[in-house]
């Protein structure tokens, strides 16, 4: 999966549960503040991204990001080590 | 001074309708819910009879995260009390700054706990169920959710007392605002509708297997009647002390004047006519009114041989053989938790348009329940005072009586 079909594919998955406008997903955007996420959130986020992608994160792999562009480089780290 | 308890909200999620004007119109027309439902069989139910209602789509009522946390019992509760809030004539703004309290009364949340493990055990991770399932799968989901959701600042806790779940959650409501302790409860009873839920309860061989006529199988106090079904739903009841309705200018449906309880302390399942006539002495003595005031009484009977004798005989005792009496479970089925508060709602709504809905599928009265006077077909009829009774699994009787509000 590339870079673009990642960002396709967690913007799809992320304003469908988080029910927020994708046009809201933009790469320097802050992700917690768009997707308005309280501690409970972030772990319906381990989910969809587990369903989505087939890995499960963890607190640690969270730390340090904050924007969408730093999630779709988690995510591209992650499929690699797949 | 004790408060004088009355109804200011009433709402309503049932096989009957989604709504009270719904529900009134099953009613008075004798509408039966029972559908099969296939799915049942394929399981290894005995019986695929089941009182049938749609999941709700809340999604333009609330939010994500109000809604995650929701699953059958919640999500009708929800509706219900929608409906009882609004008709009541309060809203979140108000409710968010006085003090009201939430005590609703469910039993299970069998297909939520289920989804769960299912989930755990096929991932082998326990993060892999999501946020919402902890506060789908506790007992006290209705409430967790409701409270948050409508802001309320009162007491808070579920009721859990098998079938007379609901009607207790009334009963403590009424005490809770009679001895001035809170000025307003919102009270009810859910019931999830799954098979999950239901299938223990089926492994009894306790549900009518007329599975080829369900709106006919459901035939309580009746000779041939062979079992009860299973049904489901939310009911929602707003109880308020009188000086309050009158200070907000609400709408007064009707007054809680009496509510008896006891228990069995005997057998699990099987019924026991020592602790129905205490339950129902209890409501009319708490009530100070003579059985011969009540125009109408709501039974509990489900359609199960043993039961319906004994709650006849319960009856014939207490109040001999001129009062109205009609199981609303003909056309419902046993709405389980929730029955003890629908039954209020139905009763209700009987009281408010001067009709007794009829105890539909009534043909043949066996030995019992021939000495008393069961209304087989709608009846246009004032009725004033009204009991209805609500006998739970482990013994546990309650018996509301309501009248007709007079200043």
């Amino acid at each position: 999966m590339n870079r673009e079909e990642i960002i396709n594919t967690v913007k799809e998955f992320l304003s469908e549960e988080f029910e927020v406008d994708k046009a809201k997903i933009q790469p320097d955007a802050n992700l917690q503040e768009t997707l308005d996420l309280d501690s409970l959130d972030y772990v319906d986020l381990v989910v969809v991204i587990e369903e989505n992608f087939g890995f499960k994160v963890t607190g640690e792999d969270f730390v340090g990001i904050t924007t969408f562009d730093d999630f779709y480089t988690l995510v591209e780290k992650k499929l690699e080590e797949k | 001074m004790e408060n004088r308890v009355v109804i200011t909200g009433l709402g309503i999620y049932s096989c009957l309708g989604e709504n009270l004007n719904e529900v009134r119109d099953s009613l008075f027309q004798g509408k039966s819910g029972i559908v099969l439902d296939e799915i049942r069989k394929e399981i290894g139910f005995r019986s695929a009879l089941t009182g049938m209602v749609k999941d709700p789509d809340l999604t333009s009522f609330l939010s994500r995260r109000q809604r995650i946390g929701m699953h059958q019992p919640a999500m009708y509760a929800y509706m219900a009390t929608k409906e009882a809030v609004e008709n009541a004539g309060l809203d979140i703004d108000f409710l968010e700054k006085t003090e009201t309290g939430l005590i609703y009364g469910n039993d299970s949340t069998a297909a939520s706990v289920g989804e769960t493990i299912d989930k755990i055990r096929e991932k082998k991770d326990t993060t892999l169920v999501g946020s919402g399932a902890i506060f789908q799968n506790m007992n006290c989901t209705v409430n967790m959710n409701i409270s948050t959701i409508f802001k309320l600042k009162g007491i808070n806790f579920t009721l859990s007392a098998a079938c007379a779940s609901g009607s207790h959650s009334i009963g403590m409501g009424y005490l809770l605002i009679k001895q001035g302790l809170q000025e307003r409860v919102i009270c009810g009873g859910a019931q999830e509708i799954n098979p999950t839920a239901m299938g223990s309860f089926d492994g009894l061989s306790v549900f009518s297997i007329k599975e080829s006529t369900p709106t006919k199988a459901s035939k309580p106090f009746d000779r041939d009647r062979d079992g009860l079904i299973p049904s489901g739903g939310a009911a929602t009841v707003i109880l308020e002390s009188y000086e309050s309705a009158i200070k907000r200018g609400a709408p007064i449906l009707g007054e809680l004047i009496g509510y008896g309880f006891s228990s069995n302390g005997d057998h699990l399942s099987n019924p026991n006519l020592d602790g129905q006539n205490r339950s129902l002495n209890m409501a009319l003595k708490q009530a100070n009114i003579l059985a011969d005031k009540i125009d109408y009484v709501n039974a509990h009977a489900t359609s199960t041989p043993a039961g319906d004798s004994i709650e006849a005989q319960a009856i014939y005792d207490v109040f001999g053989d001129k009062v109205a009496v009609s199981s609303t479970k003909s056309m419902t089925g046993h709405e389980c938790w929730m029955a003890g508060a629908s039954e209020i709602v139905y009763s209700m709504l009987m009281m408010n348009n001067d009709f007794i809905a009829p105890n539909i599928n009534f043909e043949n009265p066996d030995e019992i329940s021939a000495k008393i006077n069961i209304i087989a077909e709608t009846k246009q009829q004032e009725i004033n005072y009204f009991l209805s009774n609500s006998f739970g699994f482990g013994g546990t009787n309650s018996s509301l009586i309501i009248k007709k509000f007079n200043k």
